[in-house]
Order: C-alpha cells, then sequence, then structure tokens
C-alpha cells in the first residue's frame, strides 16, 4: 500500500493552502536552482532512470521523448507544449493538478525546459476550464513575483516563461499535432508524421508535447531520485498514477495510488467499492473512452498500469476508470461513446469521418436490436477498416470501445436482435 | 433554394471596446512576433463575451482584420471549434453533460429537470432570452458526475432538485454557489479520506450519494 509520503501529490483535493507559500511548505520550489545547475543532460538522464511515461495515454518514455529535441538550439527557438486539453470521457485528474498543483506543474516546466533546451512553455487547456486556467495564471503570476519565472529562473541564469492558451471545445485538440496547429491559431487537425514534432513542432520549431500530469511529477521525481520512483509500481510501469474513478461506485474520487495497484482494490479501498457489492459489477471500462470495457471476470485480476492493462486486452490510456453495476444498459454505454467519437472526428480522415457516423447509426440500431445477425460481423470489420487507418488515433478510439463490446459481449447482441425479431414476427 | 449558408448571421459593426483593446493587446502579446494568429481563439471568445455570448460576421471580420488574418481562416476557426455560438444565445448557457461517466450517473434527469423548469428543448432558447438549453460532451469532471456548466462556472454532483435551485436562483438574477453541490472541496470521496490521512487528520467525511441519484448507496 502506498504511503502518504510517497505521494507526489499531496494537495490534490485542495485542502491545504494554495498559494506559493502553501506550495513551499509542500516542498514545491525546493532547491529548484541545483537541480537545474546539475544541467540538461542530467535532467533527461534522471527522468529515463525514473522509468516514467507519459501519463497523457500513450505512455511513451518521458526521458526517451525529450531526448529527441536537437541537442544544440539553432535560429530556430525550442518550445515545450503542455498538454491540459483533458477531453477524454471519464477523465478528469489535470484538472486538480490546475487547480489545486498549479506549482507544482510550474516547476516541473522550468525543469524539462531545461532538459530541452526551451525558454517557453504553452499550457493548452481545454476552453471550459475557465476557473482551472484562472488558478495556473494566479500561481505563473506570483512564480513571477518571487523570481522563479523570468529572465533569470530561479536565479539560475535560465529564461524561463510559462503561458497559458485556451482552446475552445475540440476533443480532437488533445492530439499532439492538432493541439500544436490550433496553438497556431487554426482548426485543430492532426499533422501527418513526419516530421515529428522534436523536430518541427509549434511554429516550425523543436517542440515536446506533455501532458499535465507528466510535467507535474517531474520535480518530485528529480528531487528524491529516478531510483526512489522506480521503487514504485512494477517494472517498466514505475511510480505513481492519478486514477480517476467515475460511475457505478460509492464513492467517485479522484485518487493518487502506486501504479499496478489492482483494479479490485483500487475500486474497493478508494472509491467505497461498487454500488450494490463487487458481485452487481458488470463491467468497468479501465482507462477512459477509447480503451475496451472489461467484464467482471477480467476485473478481478487485471493490474492498473501499461502492461497489466495490455495483457487483458485494454489499456491505461489516462487512468480514467468509469465503473457500470449490472443496471447498465452496455450497448447503449458504448453506443454513447460513439456518438461522442462522431462528433469530435475533426474530419480530415475518410475512414474517420465517414466511420464514426457509420458505427453511431449501426450501435443505435443494435441497442434496440434492429439488426441482422451478420450485421455482427460487419461491425466488427468495419472497425478493422478504420482502426490504424487516419492520421491520429481518433478513429482506433472509435473502434475500440466496439471491438472491446463485441469480444466480451456478442451474447448481449445477439439476444437483442432475437428479441426483436421476434417481436416483429409477432406484430406481422 | 436560398443562397450559399453563411458562417454567421449579420449584425451591426464591431469594435473592441478599450478595455477589451487592452485585453486583447496583452493575449497577442503572449506569442512571438509575427504569430499573433495564435491569438484567434482568445480574441474570438473575448468578443463573443462583449457581444453578449455569439458572434456575428462582422465580429469575425473585425478579429481578422485585428490580426492581420484572411477572413476565410477566421471563419474556420469559428466554425470547428464548439464553444463559439453562431447564433443567438441565451443570458445564460445551460451546458448538461450526457458524455458516460454523467450518464450512468443519471445525467437523462438533470437534462429532464432542465427541460421541465425552463420549458425548452435541447439547444432552444426560453422566450425570455435568460436561457439556453444545451447537451455537450464531456467537461473533464466525471468524478463529480452528473454536473453541468453554467458561463464559466462547473456545478457539480447535481441532483434534480439542485439542479432546479440553480436554475431559480439563477432566474432570480442571484449567482449561485458553483462548484459541488454536495459540499465537496475537491475530488475526494465522500466517504471520508482514504489517502493523505497523515496530511490532512481533521477533514470530515461528506454526506453520501446526492439525493435522487438512482441506486446511490442506501
Amino acid at each position: 500500500m502506498l504511503r502518504d509520503q510517497d505521494r507526489i501529490f499531496t494537495n490534490i483535493y485542495g485542502f491545504g493552502d494554495l498559494s506559493l507559500a502553501g506550495a513551499r511548505s509542500r516542498g514545491d520550489w525546493d532547491g529548484t536552482r541545483d537541480l537545474i545547475a546539475k544541467g540538461r543532460a542530467w535532467i533527461v538522464d534522471e527522468v529515463r532512470k525514473s522509468g516514467l511515461r507519459g501519463r497523457g495515454g500513450a505512455g511513451f518514455g518521458t526521458g526517451m521523448k525529450w531526448s529527441f529535441m536537437p541537442k544544440e538550439v539553432s535560429d530556430r527557438p525550442h518550445y515545450l507544449v503542455v498538454n491540459g486539453d483533458e477531453g477524454e470521457p471519464g477523465t478528469c485528474k489535470d484538472r486538480e493538478i490546475m487547480r489545486h498543483e498549479p506549482h507544482k506543474l510550474i516547476e516541473g516546466c522550468v525543469l524539462a525546459g531545461v532538459a530541452m533546451g526551451a525558454h517557453t512553455a504553452y499550457v493548452y487547456i481545454r476552453g471550459e476550464f475557465i476557473r482551472e486556467g484562472q488558478a495556473l495564471q494566479r500561481a505563473i503570476d506570483e512564480a513571477h513575483e518571487a523570481g522563479l519565472l523570468g529572465p533569470d529562473a530561479c536565479g539560475s541564469g535560465w529564461a524561463f516563461d510559462v503561458r497559458v492558451h485556451h482552446g475552445a471545445g475540440a476533443y480532437i485538440c488533445g492530439e499532439e499535432t492538432a493541439l500544436i496547429e490550433s496553438l497556431e491559431g487554426k482548426k485543430g487537425q492532426p499533422r501527418l508524421k513526419p516530421p515529428f514534432p522534436a523536430n518541427v513542432g509549434l511554429y516550425g520549431c523543436p517542440t515536446t508535447v506533455n501532458n499535465v500530469e507528466t510535467i507535474a511529477v517531474v520535480p518530485t521525481i528529480l528531487r528524491r531520485g529516478g531510483d526512489w520512483f522506480v521503487g514504485l509500481g512494477r517494472p517498466k510501469n514505475t511510480g505513481t498514477k492519478l486514477f480517476n474513478i467515475s460511475g457505478h461506485v460509492n464513492h467517485p474520487c479522484t485518487v493518487e495510488d502506486e501504479m499496478g495497484i489492482p483494479l479490485k482494490e483500487l475500486v474497493e479501498r478508494h472509491a467505497g467499492g461498487v454500488r450494490g457489492g463487487w458481485n452487481n459489477l458488470l463491467a468497468i471500462i479501465p482507462g477512459g473512452s477509447s480503451v475496451p470495457a472489461l467484464p467482471r471476470s477480467v476485473c478481478e485480476t487485471a493490474r492498473m498500469d501499461f502492461d497489466g492493462l495490455a495483457q487483458a486486452k485494454s489499456g491505461l490510456g489516462t487512468a480514467a476508470v468509469m465503473v457500470m453495476d449490472k443496471s447498465t444498459d452496455i450497448i447503449r454505454a458504448v453506443t454513447r461513446l460513439s456518438k461522442f467519437y462522431k462528433h469530435e472526428s475533426c474530419g480530415q480522415c475518410t475512414p474517420c469521418r465517414e466511420g464514426t457516423g457509420w458505427l453511431w447509426r449501426v450501435m443505435e440500431r443494435m441497442c434496440d436490436g434492429r439488426a441482422r445477425m451478420d450485421e455482427l460481423d460487419m461491425l466488427e470489420q468495419v472497425c478493422r477498416q478504420i482502426e490504424g487507418h487516419t492520421i491520429c488515433a481518433l478513429g482506433d478510439a472509435a473502434a475500440w470501445p466496439i471491438q472491446g463490446l463485441l469480444r466480451h459481449f456478442r451474447p448481449e447482441f445477439e439476444r437483442r436482435i432475437k428479441e426483436y425479431a421476434e417481436r416483429q414476427k409477432q406484430a406481422a | 433554394m436560398s443562397g450559399p449558408a453563411q458562417v454567421a448571421p449579420d449584425g451591426p459593426p464591431f469594435a473592441f471596446t478599450a478595455e477589451n483593446e487592452a485585453t486583447a493587446q496583452r493575449i497577442i502579446g503572449k506569442y512571438p512576433a509575427g504569430r499573433q494568429a495564435s491569438a484567434v481563439i482568445p480574441l474570438l471568445d473575448l468578443a463573443q463575451r462583449q457581444n453578449g455570448g455569439w458572434l456575428t460576421l462582422p465580429t469575425l471580420d473585425f478579429v481578422a482584420a485585428y490580426l492581420g488574418m484572411p477572413p476565410i481562416r477566421v471563419y474556420e476557426v469559428a466554425t470547428f471549434y464548439t464553444m463559439f455560438n453562431l447564433k443567438p444565445i441565451g443570458r445564460h448557457h445551460v451546458q448538461v453533460c450526457t458524455n458516460l461517466a454523467c450518464w450512468l450517473r443519471g445525467s437523462e434527469e438533470i437534462v429532464e429537470t432542465c427541460r421541465r423548469r425552463l420549458g425548452v428543448a435541447l439547444g432552444e432558447t426560453t422566450t425570455d432570452g435568460l436561457f439556453t438549453l444545451s447537451e455537450v460532451e464531456c467537461l473533464g469532471a466525471c468524478v463529480h458526475a452528473p454536473m453541468m456548466q453554467i458561463g464559466d462556472d462547473y456545478y457539480e454532483d447535481l441532483s434534480p432538485e439542485s439542479t432546479e435551485r440553480i436554475l431559480d436562483a439563477l432566474a432570480r438574477g442571484e449567482q449561485p454557489k458553483a462548484g459541488s453541490q454536495i459540499g465537496r472541496q475537491g475530488a475526494e470521496p465522500v466517504g471520508g479520506l482514504t489517502s493523505l490521512t497523515e496530511f490532512y487528520q481533521d477533514i470530515p467525511a461528506k454526506p453520501g450519494n446526492p439525493p435522487g441519484n438512482p441506486g446511490g448507496e442506501a
């Protein structure tokens, strides 16, 4: 069980003093100058050693990602872009960081900036998070006033500034290249890669895009050492993680716990258990709307980290755990997600633009059983035709929940189709 | 057949107020010289706020000229992002999240409560122009489901009763208390802390699920 002293976000609920003084009393901005003085290579190395993997969903090694930035700064400045778009249904962790732990994020920006040769960070916050943006801006202003940001950040000689930028309600802007497009003042449509942002990113300059949580854990990792982080969680899935537990639980909450914690333990210890008891559980979506749901039998043993959930044929994603009890119409639930993806497709790639609408329309019929049996195979096939055939992963994300449903709940589809046909026959 | 669809309705000429002019300049200053197009989203937001919550064609053209962008680039942005309203909107934009996490905890009842209380369907505005009711996608407050956004604020842990109270208060011209409607400070579990107890020993457990939440813990 994770000890409180190993928790990074000690004010995640906002019970403590939110000001700079309060943040400092919890250890933020402690010895930042010395950490900067250890230099770029040391920071990248320590983060690599910690095994930290991106907390935005893809789980790419953070130290590795940073090492892709050019070693020398040419006439093109380097940028750090922090992804606070947080739109994946079920996910609400970055919000808590921005409103209750903003100084961890800002300090992380400075250290990450040094690690990639950047003097400017843009924090891209989803447009609806107005209060969160204000909280972060207040903290930035405080940091400026205290000399922690500015031409001589923390007295290190490194110039650094953090700027808040708001989006305007488009899920796709959580995709890193769409986010860059949006930040440049365009429609948020993903770019083809390569070139990768580390070479050609914001304004055509070398750029690294990291999730809010990823950046916010960096100061603590550097202070306590990569080895400390490795000592938590499991190999290749190190450290702690913020989990959002929503849906049919007794006490929905956000909580920081160790990577690899058994899903059942997470739900029972922190969220007060499944409504009506564990036996009343139907399924859990363990990592945000884009990952397949797990039936109860799999939930019994699944562990909450990248490899544990990949093994269970799902994914950690953003670690947004959505719990559904037996009262849930699971086909209706996934259909709601299909509607979401149809709404959020940016329209650039044909398989996604046309496919997400098709999936939604077919799923609507499946809810009532208004379909033929062979359409189940067709649905599965169309999912595969969307998956992997688009510029970004939104197409995959639209397909996976349906594929998961067909894998685990196919008899439910079949039952509805049979019953509907039966009713039609009787009515005729 | 009518002519080609217009991106936004016509309206009176538009220009920033002196105060917004200063804000706009401050926003543009966040981006490198020559990259002022980056400010298009924040400036459209500023224009929308000044213009009563929605954007007319003259406001779009004004922002385009202000940033030295071709108007079509601004139209693209204004039509791509859902937070830009291209038709008149009520003073209070009631946006109820109906995505999965909220749906699981009774967002349908919240929508129904709003519909009944306001007497309008989704996407409609009350005849007095006070409220527009919308269904929106996930707003990122899932452990506070069901929830809605009105103006700049989130109203969380809703029940039909608290929803009605909030709408009543707004109708009376009052500003209801934003955030959790069952007294949560943040995203802590209502049953009492399960972590960080070393630091916050005196945080009491909150009352259980919001009333009206179907199937909540008895």
